[in-house]
């Protein structure tokens, strides 16, 4: 089964399941959630098996690769494959999926055509999601990353929250806006490539010998698309108003998948194609990566709309995850990718949980609540397990994660790494505070009885708690899947660990 | 002044005409002139499918011969004045492909009797008694088929020129009956008639201007041929180097006014919104993919010998073209004036790759005209059969919530406009790199520079996009009635073809890319 196309089928069976979708006659609208749902498990199914296929110990950076020739003209192919991290990323978002969908049941509740183009729209986000993450051509990954950009733009604008035009105007422009700056350096990079048919793989643009300021500004290019999206201070206003007036299935797929890609980027195309410029940029994206921990942390917790406040906890998390990745350790990088991964369900906890409660309550402002553990004691619970994920306490996941990546930058950047340590401190206020005015004190008087969760909340809750949990004691397959994979990207850039000199010193005195 | 003499034939010799190379064109002109004939012999009731009959006949008939026998017959014909070579053929057969969409557009008659957007009677004054009585007679503007035609036959010719008098023809040819379609709108008479005027009144006065550039270049070079101008810039003695710059300026001056380059595109956003719609949507599709190949042959034929001395104004003129077209499309209230900025940004996007001087520039602006030319035509199609009362819902406000009344019509719109954003697995990615990589690779500081103005204007640009789709989706209908007519096969078909020409250059572009590749050198 080694030549079976496993990323093309994974990525082409949402396209499918959307395209049945789309195509179902009125009087079947209704089953549209039922097919959207049972697809995207299969798709679950499939990656899994694709993930079996994978062998950590490999030599080749990319497995189950695929490669066709599409745009000869351009030098660009139709290549797929994965390392660890990218399987990682692609299970992440399999998982996501059918978690959002489920979570999404009863989003459209007027049925009918409306609804089935909104499961159609999810379904085709999720092909993209995948190829985006597979895709081993600058120029195929470009068109992904782009192409991503019309689904969600859809799902936030015509099924958002009051201010739904806003929010995907801005979305929408602030990632094109990315997205072509970096188009001016795709167009670049291929030039100083090899050329020919299949110039645009990544394979062949690593390692190239690129002048030092054509290098630097096409690092510029990348990065400033990548930060965009994942996003950073200062170029993170869009995720505040997108996550807010999407609905939380979108908002889960927006913050916690499509976000990943800026950072996947960074280490995909920024560390590995542009080495020297990615060493010469540091010290900048080391500085904005703190600014974004402790501005999203403080900014987290003046919020009083329990939607924005979660979509700045994730500026706060994404600017960990830049530091781990721009501290070029092994342990950084390890932190970081790990992180992407804990993020994603830690995120999706809290917005999936947040929604329920908002969707009980009717409003998204956190001193409309209080007192609401003794209202629905088992959303209550769920809440402050993933909120506590959300500050990184140890045995769950995100600890593991922000202290890899702490660690990993104090071996090379001190100053840094105790700063950002503040955004631990400042995370268990955000926290702590928004489960305190929402959860404690007296039990409000409401006008109708809310009931505790339901059947289909629970199994939307459940599998995202397990896997905080599980990531939280057990992340060894995981790390086994990204260290091979960062260490690889670390030696394409060509820095190793820094020796710990002053452990040793410490011992000897 | 010996050399000039010298240059005259001694005695009149009898052209040779290679007549496989040039059949396309005489086959649409031959279908222009019995399109005249049944004009004045055809009874009437006759007339209306007899014209759209001939002139698709000879379109698709002509685009038949273009590529089983012109292709074949490469080389320069006519004593030089005509030269079949690859971007000539190219650009050709795309003129002739979106002709015949542009023809079905115009043949479009919602129900009625006659073409849905011409008047009844062009010489009548708008709301006269007398545009009364043509109306209610069922008198009809066929003779806008074969005016099409002759424009057509203008424009097959204009990037096939191999001297510059041909070029001038061509230009008077393509240009001349386009005045008059400009001016035969049915509905706001007075607004077409404005915009033909206009038209012709600044289209006459580029043309003098090109012919008098023309002449400068005779003055310099003593020959009008362009093969001919390109040897004296570089064997030239220099005495007569200060005829050469205002010539070659003046040429282009001219010929960007066609295109609607800033600071020469005044007149589009005012033609664009005035002429019938379908009109407008043949004229911004297939005059720019004619003006650009003669832009093409004449800079890279012509006068790419001392491009180093004209070239940073037409960088300049590039740049303002894309900064210009797109901040002014912000604007824009009006859905024809919109389309008509984007089609200036365009124009701007298209010059980036022509400055490139090279190969893969040729290549890449030809790429970038086959993807806009069949979106446009598609858009404005859309445009024309969206309606409020009867008369077109040019308005933006009036195209609030048409995705939830129209969904298919919305769909195929927004679509377009993505593609005219350039999102990829839409021709207008595909068409946007392929013309900014070359300027990339071979224009050296000033290409980088412009590539970069390029996609900052395209942000731009994506904003009104995105806005237009903003309103049809996600913003609740305004008052009145709004309706998409119910468009004829005819339309279906055109608006059709250039949806699917649009989706499938974005997904496998690769073999009309290697198509424009392999048909990208000139023959001098």
């Amino acid at each position: 089964m080694t030549n079976f196309p496993w990323l093309t089928t994974i990525a082409l069976l949402p396209l499918v399941g959307a395209a049945i979708v789309f195509a179902l006659p009125a009087g079947l609208a209704d089953r549209a959630k039922h097919i959207a749902l049972g697809v995207s498990g299969l798709t679950l199914v499939l990656t899994i098996a694709a993930a079996l296929q994978f062998d950590s110990g490999s030599k080749a950076q990319f497995q189950l690769v695929e490669q066709h020739e599409w745009i000869p003209q351009f030098g660009v192919s139709y290549a797929m494959g994965v390392d660890g991290l990218a399987l990682v990323m692609i299970i992440m978002a399999a998982i996501l999926a059918p978690i959002c969908i489920l979570a999404a049941w009863d989003d459209v509740p007027e049925g009918g055509k409306r609804e089935k183009n909104y499961f159609a729209l999810m379904l085709v986000l999720e092909t993209f999601m995948i190829g985006v993450f597979a895709a081993t051509d600058v120029f195929l990954f470009y068109v992904f990353f782009e192409a991503m950009l019309i689904p969600v733009y859809f799902l936030i604008g015509s099924y958002g929250g009051a201010r739904r035009q806003y929010a995907a105007v801005k979305f929408l422009l602030y990632s094109l806006a990315g997205g072509l700056v970096m188009l001016v350096g795709v167009i670049a990079l291929y030039q100083y490539g090899p050329g020919g048919a299949d110039g645009f793989l990544v394979t062949k643009l690593t390692g190239l010998d690129i002048p030092v300021v054509a290098e630097r500004l096409m690092f510029v290019a990348f990065f400033f698309a990548f930060a965009v999206k994942a996003p950073m201070w200062p170029v993170h206003t869009w995720l505040p108003d997108a996550a807010t007036e999407a609905r939380p299935a979108t908002a889960v797929l927006l913050v916690g998948v499509l976000d990943k890609v800026g950072t996947f980027g960074m280490i995909r195309f920024c560390l590995q194609l542009f080495p020297e410029a990615s060493k010469w940029a540091t010290p900048v994206v080391i500085v904005l990566a703190v600014i974004s921990v402790l501005y999203g942390a403080l900014l987290a917790i003046g919020q009083t709309d329990v939607m924005r406040l979660i979509a700045y906890t994730s500026v706060s998390h994404f600017g960990f995850i830049v530091l781990g990745i721009f501290a070029m350790t092994t342990v950084g990088g390890a932190g970081s990718t790990l992180y992407m991964l804990n993020h994603g369900f830690g995120t999706a906890a809290l917005f999936l949980v947040a929604a329920m409660l908002v969707a009980r309550r009717g409003s998204k402002r956190i001193p409309d609540f209080g007192g609401w553990q003794r209202v629905t004691p088992g959303l209550a619970g769920a809440f402050l397990i993933a909120g506590l994920a959300g500050l990184a306490l140890p045995g769950l996941s995100s600890f593991v994660s922000e202290f890899l990546v702490l660690l990993g930058t104090f071996q090379r950047y001190k100053a840094a790494a105790v700063i950002a340590t503040a955004g631990i401190i400042l995370a268990a206020l955000y926290i702590l505070l928004m489960y305190k005015r929402m959860m404690t004190g007296p039990k409000p008087e409401l006008v109708e009885p809310v009931r505790d969760w339901n059947v289909r909340e629970k199994l939307v809750i459940a599998p995202l708690i397990a896997a905080l949990l599980v990531l939280g004691f057990y992340p060894k397959p995981a790390l086994d899947l990204l260290n091979p994979a960062v260490s690889k990207t670390l030696s394409y850039v060509g820095v190793s660990d820094p020796a710990p000199t002053t452990a040793a010193d410490g011992s000897a005195k | 002044m010996t050399a000039l003499i010298t240059s005259l034939p001694t005695e009149f010799k009898v052209a040779q005409v290679d007549y496989s190379a040039i059949a396309p064109m005489l086959i649409v002109t031959a279908g222009a002139l019995v399109g005249v004939l049944v004009e004045a012999f055809a009874p009437r009731r006759l007339r209306y499918a007899a014209q759209v009959g001939v002139a698709l006949v000879a379109l698709v008939a002509a685009f038949v011969v273009l590529v089983t026998v012109s292709v074949d017959a490469q080389g320069l014909t006519l004593e030089r004045a005509v030269v079949i070579d690859g971007p000539a053929l190219f650009l050709q057969g795309t003129v002739l492909l979106m002709s015949v969409l542009g023809v079905l557009t115009m043949a479009e008659r919602f129900g009625g009797e006659s073409p849905d957007a011409f008047t009844p009677m062009g010489a009548a004054v708008p709301g006269s008694p007398q545009e009364a009585s043509a109306m209610r007679a069922g008198l009809m503007s066929s003779e806008v088929f074969p005016l099409t035609l002759f424009a057509v036959v203008g424009m097959m010719l204009f990037p096939a020129a191999g001297d510059l008098l041909t070029m001038f023809v061509a230009l008077e040819v393509l240009s001349l009956p386009l005045y008059l379609l400009s001016g035969l709108a049915r509905r706001r008479r007075l607004l077409s008639q404005e915009a033909s005027l206009k038209y012709f009144l600044l289209g006459a006065f580029s043309s003098a201007f090109f012919l008098f550039g023309a002449a400068l270049m005779y003055g310099y070079s003593g020959s009008i041929y362009l093969g001919d101008i390109s040897k004296a810039i570089t064997s030239a003695s220099g005495e007569l180097d200060g005829l050469l710059i205002p010539g070659v300026v003046f040429l282009l001056v001219g010929l960007l006014f066609k295109v609607g380059a800033v600071p020469f595109h005044s007149w589009t956003p005012d033609v664009y919104q005035g002429a019938p719609t379908p009109v407008t949507g043949f004229m911004a599709a297939c005059t720019k993919v004619a003006a650009f190949g003669a832009i093409l042959r004449l800079v890279y034929v012509g006068l790419e010998a001392n491009r180093w001395d004209w070239r940073a104004g037409v960088i300049a003129v590039a740049a303002l073209t894309m900064v210009i077209g797109s901040v002014l499309s912000v604007t824009q209230t009006d859905v024809k004036r919109l389309l008509a900025y984007s089609s200036i940004a365009h124009a701007g996007f298209i010059l980036v790759a022509v400055l490139a001087f090279d190969k893969l520039g040729v290549a890449g602006t030809m790429f970038y005209l086959v993807a806009y030319g069949f979106a446009t035509i598609a858009a404005f199609g859309i445009v024309s059969m969206v309606r409020q009362g009867g008369s077109e819902a040019s308005h933006l406000s009036q195209w609030a919530g048409l995705g939830r009344n129209h969904p298919v019509v919305a769909a195929v719109f927004a679509f377009l406009l993505l593609a005219f954003a350039g999102i990829p697995l839409t021709s207008g990615f595909t068409a946007k790199y392929a013309a900014f990589s070359p300027a990339i690779a071979f224009g050296g500081r000033a290409g980088v520079s412009l590539v970069v103005i390029g996609v900052l204007c395209s942000v731009i640009t994506a904003f009104v996009y995105v806005r237009l789709i903003v309103l049809m989706y996600f913003t609740e209908p305004a008052g009145g009635e709004v309706v998409a007519e119910m468009p004829s096969p005819m339309t279906t078909v055109a608006l059709s073809i250039g949806t699917l020409v649009t989706l499938g250059l974005g997904i496998f572009p690769a073999q009309v890319l290697s198509l424009a590749e392999s048909s990208s050198v000139f023959l001098r």
